[in-house]
């Protein structure tokens, strides 16, 4: 056993006001904890029965105890509603320079790709002080991406991407765990974020490198998948050309215009038929079935690269 | 009982005369009996999980061993102790006496409602016993579609079969409040416990049926092969937790409510005096039903619901807790300038009203968006909600079959032995589960079978106090038994309590009541601490 923790380790990102905001909740849960237990024992041992207290004059007008107490729980309630909702907004909206990882879970294991294309499992090395977004996507069941030491948690449903971002300011290692039940094992899906300084963190990369950028790798898949058939120069089929497309605007077929994110991206090439761009034919097919998590991120690295190429 | 004119337990003998009886105080006792052994069921599977716990690593049972162990666990206590326990026992006995009725509207649909529960207890033990279930008891997907190798339709099909048991439950008591009532009980002069008994019926309605949708679907999808929630078959996860949840909140209240109706019956009767505020108790457990179905989404901030969603259903979680600190706020006033009297059930009422406060206090950090991102899903979950269901549910439940087992019996209970064990309860309740509040804190997640050991320390104290609590649980088991036999005759109204529930005999005749009695006045009407009963005909 190893002694009696009673706050968790801090990594930074936003522990230190959501560790305040916990400090706040504790103090009013004291404080009316408190007050009820110390009126539950003072009125107890003071009118006791067969113990001699005043008992005249009680309260006849209950209305306004119950209007004060009611406003007052009201007030105070709204207050940390308000408190908690304000933090968790800010946690919700990635800075727009933050460093993209992709991450697939699985029965049971967490598996990272880097922008560099560098690969790991059940480790995470991130750079301290650079917002990191996670991409995350489930092979199977449901999972959780969780790191206690940052205070932030994200479920990873399958068939969809979902995403998180933090920033870690202190070096070092921290638990990552699975925070949603997924079976045999779930107990034993996780391992360490290393948040490393920006200069070891680089090196570190340096080290695992060799391998080609992920959006290389996309580019790769991009023409053995035979996409580049279609949506690369001198297509067969009329098909949208892809530069430039990433983080716009799309008008859709059925007169919808919806953002050309990593979700639009992925379920285009799972199902084409769901969001056309307006002026093609549905003509498109599935590749659901056909390419794995790990693939379709490297797909979608490719289409932001292109996206980022044709804004630049 | 020689020489007694015959009471509901001695008029027949039968065994027939038990299992096909529409009396409801004799189905209460039947529903007394299974619950008992199914909460035994539950409580041993948690003492395994503590067991299990005690060390870092897995070395007690196979991890698929502990995780049927944890959803039997929950799915046990939920469905088969939890949701029925105070409606289906003190609820079902009580609830007639104390609106002077014959019995409750439908007795024949009150039996029924027993066998449906036990057919659906026998359905969900069998899937235990042929090699239990892996899911957990929140039945998430696409796991339990297309992942869990476990008896998931057989345990599925048994919770949906108790449903119909909670249905006719429920419909029973409304009716028999609206239809039943002796002349002049008004609905201001009703018990409080009847107004949370109605206010958990209307749940018990208008949920369990979403339930057992829900739970149709989850074996067409299993059995079937028809896509509904699972992402491979064109489903929705989410959709499941939706639906799930849109039951499985509002089903808090109905494990909560009746214990909140059985504290404010407690609280005036040993206050021996009128309980303060009565109409806005009795409205705050309308207003809890009726809010806790607007809440769901609290359990689904980190799941990938939509931003909106989630702040709208965080402001609705804070305006739930509203009533229950009215509530709260009421039954301390009431002990103001009060005769306290520190009798057994009182001892539960004050243990419920500090374990209640808090677990109402910790919910607060749940629906407070940020926090809930870092302890949703870890112990700081598990400790609020064992809070209020044992610290809470199962505290009233101890404080009203104390009060009511003169009434139910005819025997008084041994009080030192009775005093004994609430306070252990207490104590052993809190070791057990506000060690697992800071280990929430700390970041341990549920349902792990293994854990880092800087967590150790906080399990162990946990696994002590649920040793602790187990003794505790098991003295009135024994003291009960024993009053059966040795404890001395009840008089009709031991504790010099009000309700119309007194004033017939302990145990009360099959007929209930011998003469209709007329109500005349509100249920906890003292004077100087001296009970003025609410009719004076009988």
């Amino acid at each position: 056993m190893r002694g009696f923790p009673v706050w968790p380790v801090e990594a930074g990102h936003y522990a230190g006001e959501m560790d305040a905001l916990f400090i706040g909740l504790v103090i009013v849960t004291v404080l009316t904890a408190g007050f009820v237990c110390f009126l539950l024992i003072f009125f107890a041992a003071r009118y006791r029965a067969g113990h001699d207290a005043d008992r005249s004059h009680t309260i006849e007008k209950t209305w306004r105890w119950e209007v004060g107490w009611t406003t007052a729980s009201l007030l105070i309630f709204v207050g940390l509603a308000v408190w908690g909702a304000d933090l968790y907004l800010r946690l919700y909206r990635p800075p727009k320079n933050a460093v993209q990882i992709f991450v697939v879970g699985k029965q049971w294991m967490w598996k990272a790709q880097h922008p560099g294309g560098q690969r790991e499992i059940n480790e995470l090395h991130v750079p301290a002080g650079r917002a990191i977004r996670l991409v995350m996507a489930s092979q199977d069941t449901i999972h959780s991406f969780y790191v206690p030491a940052l205070r932030v948690k994200q479920d990873v449903v399958p068939g969809r991407y979902e995403s998180m971002w933090f920033q870690a300011d202190r070096p070092g290692r921290y638990h990552l765990f699975c925070a949603e039940y997924c079976g045999t094992d779930h107990a034993r899906m996780g391992g360490w974020l290393t948040v490393m300084a920006p200069r070891a963190f680089a090196g570190w990369l340096r080290d695992r490198g060799g391998q080609q950028s992920l959006a290389a790798q996309g580019e790769q898949l991009f023409h053995a998948f035979g996409c580049s058939g279609c949506h690369g120069p001198g297509g067969t089929v009329r098909a949208p050309d892809l530069n430039g497309v990433y983080g716009g605007p799309v008008a859709l077929q059925d007169g919808r215009v919806v953002s050309a994110d990593e979700r639009y991206v992925r379920d285009s090439i799972l199902m084409p038929k769901s969001e056309v761009a307006a002026g093609y034919d549905p003509v498109m097919p599935s590749f659901a079935g056909q390419v794995g998590e790990d693939d379709l991120a490297k797909l979608v690295a490719y289409v932001q690269s292109l996206g980022r190429k044709g804004a630049g | 009982m020689h020489g007694s004119p015959p009471n509901y337990l001695t008029a027949r003998t039968t065994i027939r005369s038990w299992l096909f009886s529409t009396d409801h105080k004799r189905i209460a006792l039947l529903y007394f009996a299974s619950i008992t052994f199914f909460f035994l069921i539950g409580g041993l599977a948690a003492v395994l999980i503590r067991l299990e716990l005690v060390t870092p690593a897995a070395d007690l049972v196979l991890p698929d061993t502990y995780n049927r162990l944890f959803t039997m666990h929950g799915v046990i206590m939920v469905w088969f102790f939890l949701v029925p326990s105070i409606p289906t026992t003190l609820g079902n006995f009580v609830l007639p006496l104390m609106l002077a009725a014959r019995d409750l509207a439908f007795p024949r649909l009150n039996l029924a409602s027993w066998y449906f529960y036990i057919a659906g207890g026998a359905l969900t033990v069998l899937a235990l016993l042929l090699g239990g279930v892996d899911t957990g008891w929140t039945f998430y997907e696409p796991y339990a579609s297309a992942f869990s190798n476990g008896y998931v339709t057989l345990a599925v099909l048994g919770i949906f079969l108790s449903g119909f048991s909670s249905i006719l439950t429920g419909l029973n008591f409304i009716v028999t409040t609206h239809k039943l009532r002796a002349p002049g009980m008004t609905w201001y002069r009703l018990p409080l416990f009847v107004w949370s008994l109605y206010s958990t019926s209307v749940i018990l309605v208008l949920a369990t049926p979403v339930l057992a949708m829900t739970l149709l679907m989850l074996v067409a999808e299993r059995v079937l092969g028809i896509g509904i929630f699972d992402p491979a078959l064109g489903g929705d996860p989410l959709l499941w937790q939706h639906m799930f949840w849109f039951y499985s909140h509002p089903a808090v209240y109905i494990m909560v409510l009746p214990a909140i109706g059985i504290v404010s019956e407690l609280v005036p009767a040993f206050a021996r005096k009128q309980i303060f505020g009565y109409k806005f108790v009795a409205w705050a457990s309308v207003a809890i039903a009726a809010i806790g179905f607007l809440v769901w989404g609290h359990h689904m901030f980190v799941a990938g619901q939509s931003l909106y969603a989630s702040l709208v259903f965080s402001f609705l979680s804070y305006l739930v807790a509203v009533p229950s600190a009215i509530k709260v706020f009421n039954w301390v006033a009431t002990l103001h300038k009060g005769w306290i009297r520190f009798d057994a059930p009182m001892l539960y009422a004050f243990g419920f009203i500090g374990l209640f406060t808090i677990g109402g206090l910790t919910g607060l950090f749940l629906a407070a968006l940020a926090i809930d991102v870092h302890v949703t899903d870890t112990y700081f979950v598990v400790a609020h909600f064992h809070y209020i269901m044992v610290g809470g549910s199962v505290s009233a439940f101890f404080g009203g079959l104390h009060y009511w087992w003169p009434k139910i019996t005819g025997r008084l209970y041994p009080e030192g032995w009775a005093r004994a064990a609430a306070i252990l309860m207490f104590f052993g309740f809190n070791l057990t589960f506000f060690p697992q509040f800071v280990l929430g804190w700390l970041g341990m997640p549920r349902r792990y079978d293994a854990y880092p050991p800087e967590f150790q320390i906080w399990h162990v104290l946990s696994s002590a106090g649920a040793s602790t609590l187990a003794v505790a649980y098991a003295m009135p088991l024994f003291y009960f038994f024993w009053s059966l036999v040795w404890g001395a005759r009840a008089p009709a109204n031991p504790w010099g309590a009000t309700g119309l529930e007194w004033l017939t005999g302990s145990p009360p005749p099959a007929r209930n009541f011998e003469r209709t009695p007329i109500v005349v006045r509100g249920p906890y009407d003292y004077v100087e601490g001296q009970p003025r009963p609410q009719a004076e005909n009988v």
